[in-house]
């Protein structure tokens, strides 16, 4: 799973869902690795805009990973005056596009529930109880 | 005609085999109606389509939306994701859109870009409105219940475990409605201010009278009937239902 789907997950219990606390969620034990894409620079810059940027932040932190500029990067700052992609676009290239959760937990800000990522795969799926 | 991606991989003793439900969905998405639809709705240059699969079974859906989102929607920068109960099918689905996006590399053509593939009930892990565009083809089959789902693992041994996982690609319960019907419940929390989707039906679902309920409940949603196969005595077998927001 790309670390970029947690900016799009929250906690799958029906309490929580509409909660600031239950996003993002939150990586424990996570192992990661690296899995070069090709760059796609418009991809990038189009997702800029869907990116919940301090909750971006927060994953990343949260993950030892290098801290992210403090504001959402302007598309300006993706490219280098002669037209080259810059650091920026490269950088968030590597963390949005090719780093994957490989295993470990999601924990939920709110109820605390841990969701289990083993070999890529995220488990969502909830016992009736906690539905 | 758009190449449908290869499954050769999957098991269909564990994993449902894609039929003409799934072929369906593929030949929707690569309709020249639909195609002016997408491309109107996410125009080049605006925010990145998020599109979702709901239940990939085999991916094959998953694969032919993201290795085709150039030709779908006029851009490669796509994202896609899927759900499936099914651990089996999420490992096998991530696999078909690997294959599938590679061969398109191949062809010189760019693809959009797979986030992975997450065991879960519908879209419940989905929040903020994050989706755009959510496909599903559904458990459509009128069964007497829906299999529990497999969040406990108390069914013991491995074969009934399958057999369940199985039985929940297809039962659909009273008039093969009950999981449409939850994830319709769904949409409104998933799907973004330009969200869109595409839910298979069989006849016995009653296409057109879901529809007019969707039309009738509310001026901020529109439904449609975009696509059907499979004429027997003047019904259509199966539909494609678009519902999006105005
Ligand atoms: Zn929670």
């Amino acid at each position: 799973m790309k670390l970029l789907t947690l900016n799009f997950l929250t906690c799958a219990r029906k309490t929580c869902k509409s909660l600031p606390a239950a996003f993002p969620l939150h990586p424990r034990e996570a192992e990661l690795e690296q899995v070069e894409t090709d760059m796609n620079a418009a991809l990038i810059k189009n997702i800029l805009p869907r990116l919940e940027w301090d909750a971006m932040k927060t994953v990343t932190t949260e993950l030892g990973l290098p801290n992210l500029p403090a504001e959402t990067p302007a598309p300006e700052d993706l490219a280098t005056a002669d037209g080259e992609p810059s650091q920026t676009l490269k950088d968030l290239h590597v963390l949005l596009m090719d780093t994957a959760v490989v295993s470990g937990k999601l924990v939920c800000g709110n109820c605390g529930h841990e969701y289990a990522v083993k070999e890529g795969i995220a488990n969502f799926l909830l016992p009736s109880h906690m539905v | 005609m758009l190449p449908t991606p290869r499954t050769a991989h999957v098991d269909y003793d564990r994993i449902y085999e894609p039929a003409e439900d799934s072929y369906l969905l593929l030949d929707t998405l690569a309709k020249r109606s639909e195609r002016d639809f997408l491309r109107k709705r996410f125009p080049r240059n605006s925010p990145s389509p998020v599109v979702l699969e709901i239940g990939t079974g085999s991916g094959v859906v998953l694969a032919f939306a993201t290795a085709h989102a150039n030709h779908i929607f006029g851009r490669s920068d796509v994202l896609t994701i899927g759900t499936d109960v099914n651990p089996f099918a999420c490992v096998a689905a991530l696999r078909t859109v690997e294959l599938a996006v590679s061969e398109a590399n191949t062809a010189g053509t760019s693809t959009g870009f797979c986030l992975g593939c997450l065991e879960a009930d519908l879209a419940t892990p989905f929040g903020g409105h994050a989706v755009d565009v959510a496909l599903f083809n559904p458990p459509y089959v009128p069964t007497e219940m829906v299999p529990t789902a497999p969040g406990d693992s108390s069914v013991a041994t491995p074969f009934e475990r399958e057999s369940q996982l199985l039985a929940l690609s297809y039962a659909g319960g009273v008039d093969g409605m009950e999981v449409t019907n939850r994830l319709l419940d769904q949409l409104p929390g998933i799907l973004s201010r330009r969200g869109v989707a595409y839910i298979l039906l069989c006849a016995q679902n009653k296409p057109a009278a879901i529809a007019r309920r969707i039309n009738d409940a509310s001026d901020d949603w529109v439904a449609q009937v975009v696509n059907s196969s499979g004429k027997t005595a003047g019904w259509e077998r199966l539909s494609i239902l678009r519902i999006w927001r105005t």
